[in-house]
């Protein structure tokens, strides 16, 4: 992937399996985040492609990438809410564009997904009177609002407390049990990637290639490549060849 | 050797690391270079400037350095610089362009805007078919607000400036037309200014100042914001959503504005009119009356939607290709502006030619 002649990064290839808590993570600038915009359809990959389920994304029609984007939901970094409408507006305007409920029915559900995410009560805010948490919190709820299949969220931890960021991991994890949501994250919290990861990409900035695939855990305690377990082991990691 | 004593302060004559690369610059070079600080003072950022050029100097001609004799906070913070090595192809060259190559590069921005401009006029066209089948997706409340906004509150800006223009022209019609006894023709000379070109006109340029900056600066910010990617990721087309009501709520305003804006100007021409002229105010408005033709009123009018139009393009436009920062919505706005009355003005004349031809 690349912005016109500027390589990010090269020879990426990995499989995000259905029920998967999948981490995209590396060191600053290593391109994480254009990564996702490329998984979710905002930007074209300069040379690949991905696939859902078989179908390849980057190769169909408009009509069909619509179709296929209707099963994502995204939590943008910094919730990236429409700062002209309410909460439930916000929640309300994807359920406008795909189903065919009244006012009412899409007040309720809006209603019932803020709650979710422990925003009842502020339906009728406007996104510059609530804090950057709670900004992010109802972004998600906006992302939830169609029960996508795959959930995207692109660094939810950032600015969060420890006791807010553990509610959005346990939250992560719910969903996942409960409605059988495939979950990619962007972020590099450890407490995060190890508390609910299960699999992971590492992308390197300065090799401009992904480094290692896997469950983190292996990775931090196993891998051979050092960059990868000092990473992961925030940079108290041994350089020797892997023993164990 | 070198020895570093007294205060080495930013605020103050710094000595400069210069004897020392000067040294290295002469041959035969020194192996190494070490410090000793026993005379130091206070010191502060000063001193790792000197000492951070100290280093790169040496590793460029091959100086070992020793920082032994360095004070401790010193030696550590040299450390801590030099800890992240520079990212390779991170570095841009500040390199000046010759003026030549700076024309060039301009025509080039202004061709590719061009093409953005006409590329975003097609989508925009698409966006109407898709109106008009009922299948976009928009705020009914949204169209409204933008007539509000755009429109019911220009109402103020908009009398007061043709007002002025109408007093304007009588002025100078008054002063031209009496030399020749033929003063009454001021009435005449306001009404078909201000119907024809002026009201359109002026109502343009106050729309473009107006409309079209606060149009780019709201879509500029949400793009910033990343609100349109929420939006595209959420299946919603962007141009439907933001842009078309906009371009809607102006095209709608505008003859409004326009033909208050022409009552306006010829009622500060009558004012003038009355003041300066020996006649009647039912002789004034007969005149004004008489050199109206229909011709004139919807020649203005279709002018003003096609001037509308081309704001509400401009400002969107702008909007829509924003970069990311603070600093980039404040450009955007201000090519909202410009353009937008670059593109007035340029339709007017071809519009004139247009009407003269067709007899208009």
């Amino acid at each position: 992937m690349a912005y016109g002649d500027f390589l990010i990064q090269k020879d990426l290839n990995f499989t995000v399996n259905h029920g998967d808590v999948f981490i995209i993570m590396g060191g600053s600038g290593c391109g994480k985040s254009t990564l996702l915009k490329i998984m979710i359809g905002l930007k074209s990959p300069a040379t690949g492609d991905i696939t859902y389920d078989g179908e390849s994304f980057w190769t169909a029609p408009a009509d069909e990438q619509e179709l296929m984007k209707r099963k994502f939901g995204t939590l943008f970094q910094s919730g990236a809410l429409w700062s002209s409408m309410t909460l439930a507006e916000n929640v309300g305007l994807p359920l406008t564009q795909y189903t065919d409920l009244d006012a009412e029915e899409r007040r309720e559900v809006a209603s019932y997904k803020l709650s979710l995410v422990g925003l009842a009560g502020f339906e009728d805010y406007y996104p510059n009177e609530i804090s950057g948490g709670m900004k992010k919190r109802a972004g998600l709820a906006r992302a939830m609002a169609m029960d996508p299949e795959i959930l995207f969220f692109d660094e939810p931890s950032a600015g969060l407390d420890p006791i807010s960021a553990k509610l959005l991991d346990d939250l992560i994890l719910e969903l996942r049990e409960s409605l059988g949501t495939t979950i990619v994250v962007v972020t590099h919290e450890l407490a995060s990637i190890f508390a609910i990861g299960n699999n992971c990409v590492f992308l390197d900035a300065d090799t401009k290639t992904q480094l290692a695939t896997g469950d983190p855990k292996e990775l931090r305690d196993h891998h051979p490549n050092f960059v990868v377990r000092n990473f992961l082991q925030r940079g108290t990691a041994v350089p020797e060849s892997d023993a164990a | 050797m070198v020895s570093l004593g007294g205060d080495w302060l930013l605020g103050h004559d710094l000595p400069g690391a210069d004897p020392v690369l000067d040294r290295f610059r002469q041959t035969p070079k020194p192996g190494s270079v070490s410090f000793e600080s026993a005379a130091l003072g206070d010191w502060d950022t000063g001193l790792i400037t000197a000492l951070m050029a100290i280093h790169k100097s040496a590793e460029a001609s091959g100086v070992v350095v020793d920082d032994a004799g360095l004070p401790d906070g010193a030696r550590k913070l040299i450390a801590l610089a030099l800890a992240v090595k520079e990212r390779e192809g991170a570095r841009r060259s500040a390199g000046e362009k010759g003026f030549l190559e700076q024309v060039g590069e301009d025509v080039l921005d202004a061709w590719q805007a061009g093409k953005e401009l006409v590329s975003f006029l097609g989508e925009l066209i698409q966006s109407f078919g898709r109106f008009f089948r009922g299948t976009a997706t928009y705020l009914k409340s949204d169209v409204t607000q933008h007539i509000q906004e755009a429109g019911a509150e220009a109402f103020p800006i908009v009398s007061l400036i043709s007002f002025l223009i109408g007093m304007i022209f009588a002025f100078v019609g008054v002063m031209q037309l009496n030399m020749f006894g033929a003063g009454i023709y001021t009435a005449d000379l306001v009404a078909v200014a201000m119907v024809r070109e002026m009201a359109p006109i002026m109502t343009a340029i106050i729309m473009a100042g107006r409309t079209g900056a606060a149009y780019a600066a709201q879509i500029g910010t949400m793009k910033v914001n990343e609100e349109i990617d929420a939006l595209t990721t959420l299946g919603v087309n962007a141009i439907d959503f933001l842009v078309t009501p906009r371009v809607i709520a102006l095209i709608v305003m505008m003859p409004l504005l326009t033909l208050y804006a022409s009552l306006m100007g010829i009622l500060g021409g009558l004012l003038v009119g009355l003041f300066m002229l020996d006649v009647s105010l039912v002789q004034y408005l007969e005149q004004t009356a008489a050199a109206l033709k229909l011709n004139s009123l919807f020649g203005g009018l279709f002018k003003c939607i096609v001037y509308g139009s081309l704001v509400a393009l401009a400002g969107c436009q702008q909007g829509i290709a924003c970069g990311s920062s603070a600093m980039a919505v404040g450009q955007a706005t201000t090519k909202a502006v410009v353009m937008g009355i670059v593109l007035i003005v340029v339709s007017a004349s071809i519009l004139t030619i247009i009407y003269i031809n067709l007899g208009i």
